[in-house]
């Protein structure tokens, strides 16, 4: 068996990533004092899984490590130790010291073993700390309650004994393979007792004579033993002993406790066996399939609910009929049928479109994934700042491309703390202020258009608007005597170099990073609003375009060529006459709408389309768009139609190209460019 | 970079002397391209002009769903330019640049014929001085009597600005 365990690490990292979610999610969420055991259980479990696969790949770093938390975790699912604040605290920092052991092997960085020893330290003092003083209640008598209780028990060493049934071997079981995967569990001493073995002539060769004493040394769970006698259970006595060994006792308090050699009752009569194996199977496999999943592994990939793959395939299935239904009709073609032709072509134009649909579809991902984070990010700085904040997460469930997802979190995550650390006030001064001492963030995220808005909103200070001005004036960003609109105002803590913190904090105030986030988001096509009002809290929109493969255009003639305008950026489309018309110095053209001076920007001049109709502009039509917060008049020949376009990349096989976001292909094949509206005021200016 | 396609045909000798080209001709000048970077030969089909850049980028078409620009091999190397005609042909190279799969077409008059060269017999690019740029030759190459200009195609395809991302592996000296 040589497999090529690397091509399943992937696959388990992502499992061990999101394990670590889990795990995060869960504790934040305990209630301390009544503690839902269910809550427990799932965060044991995440841990064990990343146990299971770590030791299962070979991380021993990380095994041992999940190891001791679990340890801890079993006694607080036993409820042989009290779910404490400290307690809690000490699991979370394991779980970002277990996801920095976890990145580094990913890396394939060494891991940094002075600081997860500490951190195992910490939980270790934890576990001899807290254990002691809660006296272990009375074990169960029996059966599987006890095997689940100590499951997670280890020892240096046990001791099995193990006597099948005669007829163990019928069952298809081999003890012999039982004991290789022992053996790959830890130094296996076998010891077999053949006295039951009889005479020649009465050996019945498909009986099972003998019985074995199996010394197990190293460090196993017990767990893992059970596993593996899981399917003979029923047709053996077998008997799991612990070796208590010194170092055990001082280590593990629970080992005080340690049951009494586990006896699995071997009751059942042999009819039941086979009715019963199935749902033990059944239990069993799950966390098996969960460690070793065989998929390839890839560079980057995605989870999906089935339940969009079903839709996905039956919609692939119309789809063929429906284009079986049309060859059939290209074979016999009569003009009497132009008409179902006309149904045909109808019907697959649909298909296409809900299947397109649905294929956009698969790389949506609920915003939670970003969400889930910031409980976490919350309980710790709140508590780092000594304020009391409450996060409240609204439209999780808001889908968004995939791409977003990921190039979203950072942005986010920086104007959530900079909310919690310049929004929200000090308990005394809310106080003061007649607020509730408890500050409210939320994050809200919902559809509107074709775009996803996330929000940041708190009930803090709000942004002062003079102290900004002030501010920027003195760090010398903005001229003393500008006048500014709010908005171009609140747009102020944008700029590099600006920060209204007093004094720099770990948290913010360096006056780098709001900056960056307006860049992220604006090179994902979206853009960023504040509101605010002094003294009830500020609020920051996100706008981003649902999905970044797709693109609803307007395209636009301009003589022989044609080129999209995000519908989006569209503001309107107008015809004007000379009269609407200003110069500036004799060349740049500008143009009155409303009370609004546009600069116009003639597309055939700027992209040289030598074949363009319209060169004067009462021939052809000015588009008003939109670009970053400026607009302009875009002059074209004419508009020819609204269509979603598909967005294939420029940069894949060529280069950027100035006032082009990218490209797409026409129905006819042909391809078009999508205009990049910032991109091209910049190019008119040069 | 030239260091290492000389390391490369270098290998190549070892393992099996001959080395096949794809030659085409421009003008009466015959060249040759490594077949292994010809994706496909296609014949010339109307681009998407894109605005702004040197004139022998003509454009860009659609190369089943994937967006590839097509040079003007003519205009590239300074020959006079000839009118397209449904006898003009582009061939499809693709190499990898900086790591990353780059697709190109170039435009050709022609297509002629497959050619094993020896890999001994190629010589290197003869220096003219600053009158004619050999940037994009790697050697020449004889093939009956005749002469075939080998072409580089990682430099052919490295337009100003493609792939540069990073220049991790394909830094030139």
């Amino acid at each position: 068996m040589s497999i090529d365990m690397a091509q399943f690490h992937q696959v388990f990292f992502e499992e061990s990533f999101e394990g670590l979610e889990v795990m995060e999610s869960g504790l934040l969420n305990l209630d301390m004092g009544d503690v839902d055991s269910e809550a427990i259980n799932t965060i044991f479990r995440a841990a064990h899984s990343i146990k299971g696969g770590s030791g299962t790949f070979g991380f021993t770093a990380v095994s041992d490590y999940t190891h001791v938390m679990e340890t801890l975790l079993d006694e607080m699912r036993d409820g042989r130790r009290q779910v404490t604040q400290p307690a809690v605290d000490v699991l979370l920092g394991s779980v970002d010291c277990l996801r920095e052991m976890l990145s580094a092997i990913q890396d394939g960085n060494d891991v940094d073993a002075a600081g997860v020893a500490e951190h195992k330290k910490a939980l270790e003092v934890e576990l001899n700390g807290g254990s002691s003083s809660s006296e272990p209640e009375a074990e169960p008598e029996q059966g599987t309650t006890s095997a689940d209780a100590s499951n997670s028990s280890v020892g240096s060493g046990w001791k099995i004994s193990f006597c099948p049934h005669a007829d163990l071997l019928k069952t298809g079981n081999d003890p012999v393979r039982m004991f290789r995967e022992l053996g790959e569990l830890g130094e296996l001493e076998v010891i077999v007792d053949f006295q039951g073995v009889p005479p020649l002539y009465d050996l019945d060769p498909e009986e099972c004579h003998l019985s074995w004493t199996l010394i197990l040394k190293g460090e196993v769970e017990k767990g893992d033993i059970d596993d593996i006698f899981d399917w003979v259970e029923d047709d053996c006595d077998l008997s799991i002993q612990k070796i208590i060994s010194d170092e055990n006792q001082n280590n593990a308090p629970e080992v005080n406790s340690e049951v009494a050699p586990e006896v699995v009752p071997e009751v059942v009569p042999e009819a039941t066996i086979d009715s019963k194996a199935p749902p033990k199977v059944a239990a069993a496999k799950p966390a098996k399939a969960k460690e070793s999943k065989p998929k390839p592994a890839t560079s980057s990939s995605i989870r999906v609910d089935t339940g969009k793959i079903d839709t996905l395939i039956n919609m692939v299935g119309e789809l063929v009929i429906t284009q079986s239904m049309l060859s059939l009709m290209g074979e016999n073609f009569t003009l009497d049928s132009i008409d179902q032709l006309k149904n045909g072509l109808a019907q697959l134009d649909r298909h296409t479109r809900e299947l397109q649909e649905s294929v956009m579809n698969i790389r949506m991902l609920p915003i939670s994934f970003v969400f889930s984070r910031f409980p976490r990010l919350v309980h710790d700085l709140s508590s780092k700042l000594e304020k009391k904040i409450e996060l409240k997460l609204v439209g999780e469930h808001t889908e968004v491309d995939k791409t977003v997802v990921e190039l979203i979190s950072d942005p986010l995550v920086h104007l959530v703390r900079n909310s919690l650390d310049h929004g929200i006030e000090m308990p005394a001064d809310r106080l003061a202020a007649g607020k509730p001492e408890m500050g409210t963030v939320t994050l809200e995220a919902y559809h509107r258009g074709g775009n996803i808005v996330i929000e940041v909103k708190d009930d803090g200070k709000g942004l002062d608007k003079d102290m900004l001005r002030t501010k920027a004036i003195e760090k010398g960003l903005l001229e003393p005597d500008v006048v500014l609109t709010d908005k171009q105002c609140y747009e102020l803590i944008f700029m590099a170099g600006f920060s209204t913190a007093e004094k720099l904090t770990d948290v913010s105030g360096r006056g780098v990073g709001m900056d960056v986030v307006r860049r992220n988001i604006q090179s994902l096509g979206g853009n960023i609003e504040i509101s605010s009002e002094l003294g009830y809290g500020s609020t920051i929109a996100i706008k981003l375009p649902l999905t970044l493969a797709i693109l609803d255009g307007q395209s636009v003639a301009v003589g022989d060529e044609t080129f999209i305008v995000p519908l989006g950026s569209i503001i309107e489309s107008i015809n004007i006459n000379e009269s609407m018309v200003n110069r500036v110095a004799g060349k740049g053209e500008t143009f009155r709408l409303r009370d609004e001076y546009l600069p116009i920007v003639r597309m055939h001049e700027i992209f040289d389309v030598s074949s363009a109709k319209a060169t004067k502009l009462t021939e052809g039509l000015l588009v008003v768009v939109d670009g970053q917060g400026v607009r302009c008049g875009l002059f074209v020949d004419d508009l020819l139609g609204q269509q979603q376009v598909v967005i294939k990349s420029l940069e894949a096989n060529y280069r950027r190209v100035e006032g082009v976001s990218s490209a797409t292909i026409l129905g006819d094949g042909s391809v078009a460019l999508i205009l990049d509206i910032p991109g091209l005021m910049r190019l008119s200016n040069q | 970079m030239a260091q290492e396609t000389d390391m490369q045909e270098v290998e190549e000798i070892q393992c099996e002397n001959s080395v096949q080209f794809l030659s085409f001709t421009l003008g009466d000048e015959e060249y040759g391209v490594d077949i292994l970077s010809v994706q496909e030969i296609r014949s010339w089909e109307p681009v998407s002009r894109i605005p702004n850049v040197p004139k022998y980028e003509k454009g860009v078409v659609n190369l089943r769903g994937a967006i590839v620009p097509i040079i003007d091999l003519r205009e590239r190397f300074n020959l006079e330019h000839s009118e397209y005609t449904n006898l003009t042909v582009v061939v499809v190279l693709q190499t990898v640049l900086n790591g990353v799969s780059r697709t190109m077409g170039v435009v050709v008059d022609s297509v002629s014929d497959v050619n094993n060269v020896d890999a001994q017999t190629i010589q290197g690019a003869p220096d003219f001085g600053t009158k004619v740029s050999t940037e994009f030759i790697s050697g020449l190459a004889l093939v009956d009597e005749r002469m075939l200009i080998l072409l580089d195609v990682k430099k052919l395809l490295k337009l100003d600005g493609v792939g540069d991302k990073g220049d991790e592996d394909d830094d030139e000296s």
